[in-house]
């Protein structure tokens, strides 16, 4: 179980894998994530799912290397078994045929967990326009699974190395001066401070925006309470409740804080890691 | 072979005491307090037993021990046919030795309780169930099997001793865990100190001698639904705990450094934070800790966070000494470790600083008013008397609420209002004919004896309907 299939490198940082997981693909649904453990001294690391197959067993799963963790995972292998792996969690994105267009937006690696949202609400027969964006050209990921899953699809990066140049906050905001009339749902995945501007940039159109969550979590079942977050006044518990929510109402800068809570030891755990392992 | 005393001998005897770690050191370290019995100390203990008839002190177990069976094989150094006896109704011998109140169960119903040292039966129990597994006796599986299958949500406590009593009658038992270990409580909740994650690792493996197979990182509820469940299988147990902590409520306690008692151990138990960065899960426990609350739990983070490196580890709780749910000895042990109590004292709210840490807690000094419901005097604050303690962390251990997630997949199985299973108390039977519920889940929060006398009367409900079908 948990068996490597295919790994892939999609720029220095940014990897993704394919996990061997059949229950596990078989119950999940747009929007849940999973919970790994590399080996067994290691961590629970949450991830939204990025695409599954029923037919070969499959969950993928698409990382940034930022600590040690994901360090830890990106240096395994095809054919090797993570420690643990569980899923699906979390509540599934509540999609429906909505009667005017759906804008997704991916920011960085949040273009990943779109990706299975988008493509349902495809299915489901909506007009979907992506606005993916990233840094630059090279850490731009999946643009042909989102071309797929969309009916249109708009790249930006921060640099112009390709499609527009800026944020994407700033071109949600470009589009809706145009288009608002016509868009009833977005959904906007990244960064913190990408969401909380996407949040913004919605509600000057007075549009509602769905964010997906990711704070610092440990048993992602509800038990523990790390991931709370607050949303309209009241503390969630972003593994049950969540991840997704309506953005206009979470408390992105305690989010933010909160996020930030182990980064000494996080980076401390990194170097001696980097150390043992002769890492430069 | 020992001999046997008179019982004018037995009552002139005390209780044999167990010698510990000493606080100074055990402070330092997470190894387990007691040391248990040697071979002479727990002879000396049993034969202080009058071996009534018929015991009282087993009709204070929930896990229905032969009590003074096994006593009395002790006497004649039959360890073996000790363990044998303990084993023929209790599957967690090593767990319940040491985490049972049994000043509240068998050791509260013992007649030598009315001369104030009732039998050491929880010491003797942990010395027989530590005696077989030092020497590796392990568990034969039942030689006839039925062709039923059930289903177990959760390898708690609960979940184990239901497992085992219907493995033992030839059932085909398979459990689900939603974490990457087996355990449950006995491995996110109680710390190492007061229970070796190897102890409860072997006793399940015990379990998972009698065929009972368990799958883990499995979360009903998700990966699977109870109703597919029901259709896969002759019967199913709900035991998955209450599994949600309470908060507050209030301002603050989304602070960095604020943990519910779960998360600050389960980051310690289960993710063995504690030895990070052996272990890659990181915890942070400042100077200066506060836990609120005054059950099993708080003492347990309490002590805990001292091990961490605490250098003052404090208790606030809003009643007096009198009214803490903790066991006597949990309070021993943390007054002995250097634990300070404020007491008669409630939190109001939570101070941060400009990064969002904790740097106080502002509590209110309380009195005690009227009996409320649950027959404690009730705590009232006193006007104008708040005060602010400098506190780098706060645990709260306040209690759990039910997690939803397996209920709501459970189509027929009644909730109450709080959001627990409505399951009888003597069989475990739910509103749907196919589905029994125990533990916590049942009764909120309480305690590992009571989730296994749960387990064990559900056994018997699903045999029981299973045979007549």
């Amino acid at each position: 179980m948990a068996r490597i299939l295919k790994k892939e490198q999609w720029s220095e940082n940014i990897f993704s894998m394919l996990i061997e997981a059949r229950d596990v693909a078989k119950a999940a649904k747009q929007g849940q994530f999973i919970i790994l453990i590399t080996k067994e001294h290691g961590e629970r690391v949450p991830l939204t799912i990025a695409d599954s197959s029923v037919d070969e067993g499959w969950v993928q799963i698409v990382f940034q290397v930022v600590g040690k963790s994901t360090l830890e995972l990106s240096r395994m292998n095809e054919g090797e078994e993570l420690f643990s792996f569980v899923g699906p969690l979390g509540m599934a994105s509540e999609v429906e045929k909505f009667p005017g267009k759906v804008i997704m937006i991916g920011g960085g690696i949040g273009i990943a967990p779109i990706h299975p949202i988008a493509r349902k609400l495809k299915e489901m027969g909506n007009y979907v326009v992506s606005i993916i964006g990233a840094k630059t050209k090279e850490l731009l990921i999946m643009e042909d699974k989102i071309q797929e899953a969309s009916s249109e699809v708009i790249v930006a990066t921060d640099d112009g190395s390709k499609g527009k140049k800026g944020f994407v906050n700033v071109v949600l905001e470009e589009y809706l001066a145009k288009e608002a009339e016509n868009v009833s749902k977005i959904w906007a995945i990244g960064p913190p401070i990408m969401m909380k501007a996407c949040t913004i940039s919605a509600g000057k159109f007075n549009k509602p925006i769905i964010v997906s969550l990711n704070p610092i979590m440990v048993d992602g079942t509800g038990m523990c309470g790390a991931c709370r977050v607050t949303v309209g006044g009241e503390t969630k518990f972003a593994c049950v409740d969540g991840p997704e929510f309506d953005g206009a109402l979470v408390d992105f800068d305690e989010l933010m804080a909160r996020q930030r809570q182990y980064v000494e030891l996080e980076r401390k755990a990194l170097e001696l890691y980097k150390a043992k392992e002769g890492i430069a | 072979m020992a001999e046997r005393l008179r019982p004018a001998e037995k009552f002139k005897r005390d209780r044999v005491p167990m010698r510990e770690q000493d606080p100074k050191e055990r402070i330092k370290n997470f190894d387990e307090v007691p040391y248990g019995y040697s071979l002479e100390e727990a002879i000396a203990e049993a034969q202080r037993c009058l071996q009534c008839k018929p015991p009282s002190c087993v009709e204070g177990c929930p896990a229905e021990v032969h009590i003074p069976e096994f006593i009395d094989k002790i006497i004649d150094e039959d360890i073996e046919g000790a363990f044998k006896e303990i084993k023929l109704t209790n599957a967690l011998p090593a767990v319940c030795g040491r985490v049972c109140p049994q000043e509240e169960q068998c050791e509260g119903a013992c007649i030598m309780l009315k001369k104030g040292k009732p039998i050491a039966i929880g010491r003797l129990e942990r010395f027989v169930a530590d005696w077989a597994r030092e020497r590796g006796l392990t568990d034969e599986p039942p030689k006839e099997k039925k062709q039923k299958r059930v289903a177990i949500v959760g390898s708690g406590p609960a979940g184990l001793a239901c497992a085992a009593d219907l493995a033992n009658l030839g059932y085909d038992v398979t459990i689900f865990e939603a974490l990457h270990k087996p355990g449950g409580v006995l491995v996110y909740g109680i710390p190492e100190f007061r229970l070796p994650k190897a102890i409860v690792q072997y006793e399940v493996d015990q379990i998972k001698r009698l065929g009972v197979k368990i799958f883990t990182d499995y979360v009903i509820g998700y990966i699977k639904t109870v109703d597919e469940l029901v259709e896969e299988y002759d019967a199913v147990f709900l035991a998955n705990g209450a599994g949600a902590p309470s908060f507050l409520h209030i301002p603050g306690e989304n602070l960095n450094g604020v943990y519910s008692a779960s998360e600050f151990l389960t980051r310690s138990n289960l993710m063995r934070a504690f030895d990070f960065p052996e272990y890659d899960t990181p915890i942070k426990v400042g100077k200066r800790v506060v836990v609120i609350g005054g059950g099993n739990v708080a003492m347990d983070a309490v002590r805990t966070a001292k091990r961490l490196g605490a250098e003052e580890a404090i208790i606030v709780y809003r009643r007096s000494r009198a009214e803490m749910p903790a066991r006597a000895e949990e309070i021993e042990h943390a007054e002995a470790e250097g634990i300070q109590f404020e007491l008669l004292t409630n939190p109001v709210r939570v101070l941060g600083d400009e990064n969002g840490n904790v740097k106080g807690l502002e509590c209110v000094r309380m009195k005690l008013g009227e009996p409320d419901e649950s027959g404690r005097r009730r705590p009232i604050p006193i006007e104008g008397s708040n005060f602010v303690m400098d506190v780098d962390n706060v645990i709260i251990a306040i209690g759990q609420n039910a997690n939803p997630i397996v209920a709501r997949s459970a189509t027929g199985v009644k909730t109450n209002k709080w959001g627990y299973f409505i399951a009888d108390e003597q069989t475990g039977k739910t509103t749907h004919p196919k589905v029994w519920a125990g533990g916590d889940i049942v009764t909120g929060a309480a305690t590992v004896i009571l989730a296994v006398g749960a387990g064990k009367k559900a056994a018997r409900s699903i045999h029981e309907t299973l045979s007549q079908e």
